[in-house]
């Protein structure tokens, strides 16, 4: 069985404690990961420092050409794994293994890490807003007519990763551009992209003592987030909701993402069905930007039999098969848990799941050994049913009816709301809302992400902070 | 097994029946038992002087149950036969409700004397000084701990650590509180280290250790020895430990608690992969690894199963006590002929509400 080390400042070590994760299919032990302790990931931190300094030796230019490098090897190259070796296609096999994602989702997040890491100076572009980013290789310089400077606010970015989805990891990437060390926690069950980012980063020239990987349980997971400067957490509401006052993490937790549609707009929905079923099933419904929710002012209960219908064409399909387009449940228990709870909200009068009629069959079900849980479109008839803003790890959304004046307010926290609409008005009130993270406007899939966007929260100003700057002194010449 | 073992092995169960015998016959006598056995002798209507005869004959008494050690009232424990001795109580848990209590005279005295013949002489120096860091008050580690170092010709210093507020900080999620906390027991016990010379043997446990040597070397300190226990130890902490932190101090992980005394460590050897093995100071205590759904029943030596207690002093008398932990059953080996246990963690199936190891 193959098994994944710790990497402590990019050196392998063999932990005695050991998890394994399952393959998804079979059940069986499908490779086994080291686990830190939490006095060892303690102890690497008293070195971090001095490893923050060692890329501060780098030049943004040299990083970004580095990174650029990197999506080359993550995408085409053998690279190290454990005491082996990992081809790019055994990456898609075993992230597909223990995560449950069709071997054409692994790819196409394969491709958005590679294509993030590939340009990664457009990426600092959005997060700096065209920052000159030899500013940060000086500490100081001029900017639109300014004198500016930056500094780092950290020595280490914590990351404590989630399992769902292989594209997550490109929001991390840009940290080791802005000469940031890296300290990751993965998911227990998918181990396999950070590592691999990693190692393709190391074959492109990057001081291996700029990663740590630490696999590890929530003990290991906290005492990353505590120790380093700045976080970034990954996960379900109970998971995150401890560091959702710390400002030096980043929380990301359920995405609640959505598709409006204003009045002007609304009898126009056949129009769009097609972005609002991709908002929703696209990925397996597993990202955050995945829409779990669809907001109307009239004709909800059509646009909900439609999407229906659309969606219960997605059946399950065998992981290398090419228009497999549903994931199945690593763990099956998992799967029928969330099936009982989906079933106790929908017992609550007001609600109707309409994809069982429309021909998708049972919600919970087993094909080839493996528990899916198939897209569900849920009708609700008032915007307060107890099912009309949840979200769940596969393609799930609630059609709702609420008038456009009660929005934005009435969407409660939302990642991406993609805003089928020409109201100005609606436009503003939706551009001055706070709750809102992303905002799409047209018909603009909620899952189509332009990375030179900031996401969640901006990495960069996660990272650095201006300061006040005067000098007497000449500049320095290039 | 040897035949050598072997014959050390029966020679040893022999020696167990006989002390059963002795124990029954001293708790469940009139002159000398305690109130809570004869009562439950009187209810049971039947005479366990009578009718325990070994080792085996002790699962007439059913499972001790936890709650009958918490609350009132205390003196229902005492011996009759011991009740002119100075009677200390000793606590464990508490963070939440009534902890449970046991009463004892001198066997924290005893078991930490039969303890202290298995550390090296050259790690923990007749003479030298101790410093324990860790759960004091309440905790019979206060007392055994400090008669330790004295029943050693050494004077014990004492830091203290109330876990139950740890408990209650990690509960409330004030983390940062807790960390703060811990370092202010920390920073005493480096106080201590650096103004005392002859302190060289230290008791503490897991999580104080590893902050104690993220400030200090504590060998270049003068520790030499260092017996650590208190909350659970992983193998992978056994091999940090002695990787990373001691510096070649001799370390002695052990697992004790309240109601059974202190299991000694089998020394380490590479097959073993850091897996710590303990072993019970039978026949004072016994530990058994039972099937948790048939708790009558041992698993085979290397499986996994629940720790079972039965604890057997003229002081105390704990038959077949199910406790909250689960490892793998140990053969018994050259220096201890009897039943072991192996990685001992908190048991699974009680769920995750447990607030362990953050002392």
């Amino acid at each position: 069985m193959r098994h994944l080390p710790i990497l402590r400042q990019g050196r392998p070590y063999y932990s005695v404690d050991r998890a394994r994760a399952i393959h998804h299919r079979t059940k069986e032990p499908f490779v086994e990961i080291s686990q830190a302790n939490v006095g060892l990931i303690r102890r690497d931190f008293l070195q971090l420092e001095a490893v923050a300094g060692r890329l501060s030796d780098f030049t943004s230019e040299e990083l970004i050409r580095l990174c650029a490098s990197a999506a080359g090897h993550f995408a085409n190259s053998t690279l190290p794994l454990g005491e082996g070796t990992q081809t790019p296609q055994e990456y898609v096999e075993a992230t597909s293994a223990t995560t449950g994602l069709p071997y054409n989702m692994v790819r196409r997040n394969q491709a958005k890490i590679e294509g993030v890491l590939a340009n990664m100076a457009g990426v600092l572009r959005g997060l700096t807003r065209n920052l000159d980013l030899s500013i940060l290789d000086r500490g100081h310089g001029e900017a639109a007519g300014t004198v500016v400077s930056y500094f780092r606010r950290t020595d280490s970015l914590g990351v404590v990763l989630p399992s769902n989805s292989p594209g997550v990891h490109s929001l991390w990437a840009p940290a080791f551009a802005l000469k940031t060390p890296l300290v990751l926690k993965p998911g227990g069950q998918e181990p396999w992209t950070p590592y691999r980012m990693i190692q393709a980063l190391i074959r492109a020239g990057a001081p291996p003592e700029a990663f740590s990987y630490y696999p590890a349980d929530h003990a290991g997971a906290g005492e990353i987030l505590r120790r380093c400067g700045r976080g970034m957490v990954f996960g379900d509401v109970s998971t995150t909701r401890v560091w959702a006052r710390d400002p030096r993490v980043e929380v990301h937790g359920p995405g609640w993402s959505k598709v409006v549609i204003g009045d002007d707009m609304a009898d126009r929905w056949p129009e769009y069905i097609d972005v609002i079923a991709a908002s929703i099933a696209e990925n397996s419904g597993r990202s955050c930007v995945n829409a779990s929710g669809v907001w109307t002012p009239r004709h909800g209960r059509a646009i909900a039999e439609t999407l229906a219908a659309k969606l219960a064409a997605i059946q399950p399909r065998a992981a290398d098969d090419p228009e497999a387009a549903i994931a199945p449940f690593a763990d099956p228990g998992v799967a029928r848990r969330m099936n009982q709870m989906i079933d106790g909200i929908l017992a609550e009068p007001g609600a109707i799941d309409l994809s069982e009629a429309a021909g998708r069959g049972p919600r919970l079900a087993e094909h080839d050994g493996c528990a899916y849980l198939l897209p569900t479109i849920v009708w609700c008839d008032s915007p307060s049913h107890p099912a009309a803003n949840k979200e769940f790890l596969f393609p799930y959304a609630s059609v709702v009816e609420a008038p456009v004046a009660a929005m934005p307010g009435i969407l409660g926290p939302t990642l991406v709301c993609t805003a089928i609409t020409e109201d100005r008005g609606f436009q503003q009130r939706l551009l001055a809302a706070q709750h809102i993270g992303r905002l799409n406007f047209g018909p603009i899939k909620t899952i189509q992400i332009v990375w030179d966007q900031p996401h969640e929260g901006n990495l960069f100003e996660h990272l650095y902070a201006r300061r006040a700057f005067q000098t007497m002194l000449e500049p320095a010449t290039a | 097994m040897s035949a050598q073992l072997r014959e050390r092995v029966r020679a040893h169960k022999e020696a167990l029946d006989a002390h059963v015998r002795e124990i029954v016959a001293w708790h469940f006598n009139p002159e000398t038992g305690c109130p809570f056995w004869l009562d439950f002798a009187a209810r049971a209507g039947w005479d366990p002087r009578k009718e325990i005869a070994c080792y085996e004959d002790l699962d007439r008494f059913g499972y001790f149950e936890d709650e009958w050690l918490r609350g009132g009232p205390v003196r229902q424990w005492v011996p009759k036969g011991l009740a002119h001795l100075p009677t200390y109580i000793f606590e464990t848990g508490g963070s939440t409700g009534v902890p449970k209590a046991r009463i004892q005279m001198n066997d924290f005295r005893t078991d930490y004397e039969q303890f202290s013949h298995t550390l090296p002489g050259t790690a923990f120096p007749r003479g030298a000084d101790w410093l324990m860091v860790g759960p004091s008050g309440p905790r019979r580690l206060r007392l055994a701990v400090e008669h330790l170092a004295q029943f050693r010709g050494g004077i014990c210093f004492m830091v203290d650590l109330d876990p139950r507020w740890v408990v209650k900080l990690i509960k409330w999620g004030e983390f940062e509180m807790a960390e703060r906390y811990k370092q202010h027991v920390v920073d005493q016990a480096l106080t201590l280290l650096k103004a005392h010379d002859n302190i060289q043997c230290m008791f503490t446990t897991p999580k104080l250790l590893e902050a104690l040597c993220e400030k200090v070397n504590l060998r270049k300190l003068g520790i030499r020895g260092i017996f650590c226990g208190g909350t659970e130890m992983t193998p992978q902490f056994h091999r940090f430990a002695v990787e990373e932190l001691l510096d070649g101090i001799y370390f002695a992980p052990t697992y004790g608690n309240t109601l059974m005394g202190l299991a000694t460590h089998k020394a380490p050897v590479p097959e073993d992969n850091w897996a710590i093995i303990y072993y019970p100071p039978a026949p004072r205590a016994v530990l058994e690894v039972v099937d948790p759904n048939e708790p009558a029943t041992l698993v085979p030596y290397g499986a996994t199963g629940r720790v079972r207690l039965t604890t057997l002093t003229k002081e105390t008398f704990i038959p077949r006590f199910l406790e909250r932990d689960e490892c793998e059953r140990e053969a018994p080996c050259e220096q201890y002929p009897w039943d072991g246990v192996r990685n001992v963690r908190p048991f699974a199936s009680l769920g995750s509400n447990v607030v362990v190891g953050v002392y």
